[in-house]
């Protein structure tokens, strides 16, 4: 029998889903409801400047891309099997669409932050 | 001959056949929230590289109703997702003894759940620590 | 307790391959008493209504694993499922889901047996052992690690919970699986490298989405739905760590 390649997108999947169960709620209330709105946290806390110092920091890049990467990973893995559950079936194509998308996703994010520079 | 013609039944719709596989597709949807939500930081990061007019155009979008509507919609699929990882999480564990005793699977998920909300908690503290 | 002139329906999906295109219902009225089960509703039919009704069973005390079938849609021992529960509504029995009918309520198991058969389930000792050296010796902590899930009956009930078989037969399935863990868990086992293949593979445990109905449904608390999910971390550390251990399997 063929050794599956799961385990990788398995790992991916299951380090994204611990991460987003941890800090997605928090992470969505801060970026899209607290700040934007001034409710319990200042307007101007995601500011230009702010926020470019952060991201220039390897420790703010570095939390960036993990949110970014891993949340997208962990749902790419989810949609192929869900995909699968209600009978879009036929491997390949779902496989590219989604496992290609969080690359995309993934090169996209690594790109701009390296390109906010340090 | 034998006389053998199995029939077999098809499986369209089965998930609508039992609340538990509702519930099941359900916690699987979730998935299409985190993935919109890394998208929305996506689309950050991206207009943050491109300087102080791509961001605050970000700023601007966030502030807007809908998308106000749209992050409480995600804030409750998130809080589902937190809430279904750590139920079926005891299931990928093997068996854990304390004090000789078999821990249950209810302790597991809400001792998740608890370190969720201590999460959720340092995150706002620590944010709300760096503000201007 | 005979309690005069109470009756219950009882909707069986029939199916006779000689004579019926696919299944159809029928319905039977059953007389009642609170103390009868499901099983005992169909010897009724069998005995006195229609005596081409088709079901197994043995036990008749969910020990035999026989009688499994859907009951209002939900897989269940059709010995340790009670009329009351359904009284006076009436109840809807058909096959195990995700089997073949071979007729009426006899569900086609083979592709079950064939998948029992292919995860070696006995022990491997891991060296030959003399009887001169005596028994395997077990402490209650050994024992725990594996005595939950040598519950099974191959009742079958969790295949026709599990989505996932049912979409894909190739999948090696709940209670198998279940199976193969309980012989890795075994102290006296020294199998388990050679049950790897299995578990690696995509019809292993990688088929497995956790919906964990199989556990849900299982009359033995065997939880099967534990014995796939821990083998995903068994099966991830053996992809990730084989080249680092001298003659594993590529």
């Amino acid at each position: 029998m063929k050794r599956s390649n799961a385990p990788v997108f398995w790992g991916l999947f299951g380090a994204g889903g611990m991460l987003s169960a941890l800090f997605g709620p928090m992470l969505v209330f801060i970026t899209g409801i607290a700040v934007p709105l001034g409710l319990l946290l200042p307007r101007d806390l995601m500011s230009y400047p702010r926020m470019l110092a952060f991201a220039q920091h390897w420790a703010g890049k570095g939390f960036v891309f993990a949110v970014i990467a891993l949340f997208t990973w962990h749902a790419a893995h989810r949609i192929f099997h869900s995909l699968h559950d209600v009978g879009i079936r036929g491997g390949t194509l779902a496989k590219l669409l989604c496992y290609g998308g969080a690359l995309v996703v993934t090169l996209l994010a690594l790109w701009s932050l390296l390109a906010i520079g340090f | 001959m034998s006389g053998r013609r199995p029939y077999m039944r098809p499986m369209n719709g089965w998930w609508r056949r039992d609340p538990f596989f509702v519930r099941y597709m359900i916690r699987e949807a979730t998935a299409l929230i985190v993935a919109a939500y890394a998208i929305v930081l996506l689309a950050g990061v991206l207009c943050l590289s491109q300087g102080e007019g791509a961001w605050n155009g970000w700023l601007a979008a966030m502030r807007s109703p809908v998308s106000i509507v749209l992050h409480v919609l995600m804030l409750v699929a998130m809080i589902y997702h937190t809430y279904s990882w750590f139920e079926i999480m005891p299931k990928t564990m093997p068996a854990m003894f304390v004090g000789g005793k078999r821990v249950a699977a209810a302790t597991i998920t809400m001792s998740g759940l608890a370190a969720a909300v201590v999460a959720a908690v340092a995150l706002f503290v620590v944010v709300w620590m760096l503000r201007p | 307790m005979a309690e005069a002139g109470k009756t219950i329906e009882i909707e069986v999906l029939r199916y006779r391959p000689e004579q019926d295109a696919a299944p159809v219902a029928q319905s039977y009225q059953v007389p009642f008493t609170d103390d009868m089960s499901v099983l005992q509703g169909l010897q009724y039919i069998k005995d006195h209504l229609d005596g081409t009704l088709s079901f197994r069973w043995s036990c008749r005390m969910a020990i035999c694993g026989s009688c499994g079938m859907m009951i209002d849609g939900k897989p269940k021992l059709s010995c340790k499922t009670f009329l009351r529960e359904f009284y006076p509504g009436g109840v809807r029995v058909e096959a195990l889901a995700h089997f073949p009918i071979e007729r009426d309520l006899v569900a086609g198991v083979d592709d079950f047996i064939v998948k029992l058969e292919s995860i070696k389930p006995y022990l491997i000792p891991r060296e030959p052992r003399r009887l001169d050296e005596g028994e395997y010796l077990q402490t209650p902590h050994e024992l725990e690690q594996y005595e939950q899930f040598s519950s099974c009956i191959n009742c079958m009930l969790c295949y026709a919970a599990c989505p996932q078989y049912g979409l894909d037969s190739k999948f090696t399935g709940p209670g198998v699986l279940a199976l193969l863990h309980r012989y890795n868990a075994d102290s006296r086992d020294g199998g388990r490298d050679e049950r790897m293949e299995l578990v690696n593979a995509e019809e292993g445990v990688w088929s497995c989405t956790a919906v964990g109905y199989c556990s849900e449904v299982c009359p033995k608390a065997v939880d099967p739905a534990n014995a796939v999910n821990q083998n995903k971390v068994n099966s991830a550390k053996d992809y990730f760590l084989r080249f680092l251990r001298p003659g594993t399997k590529p």
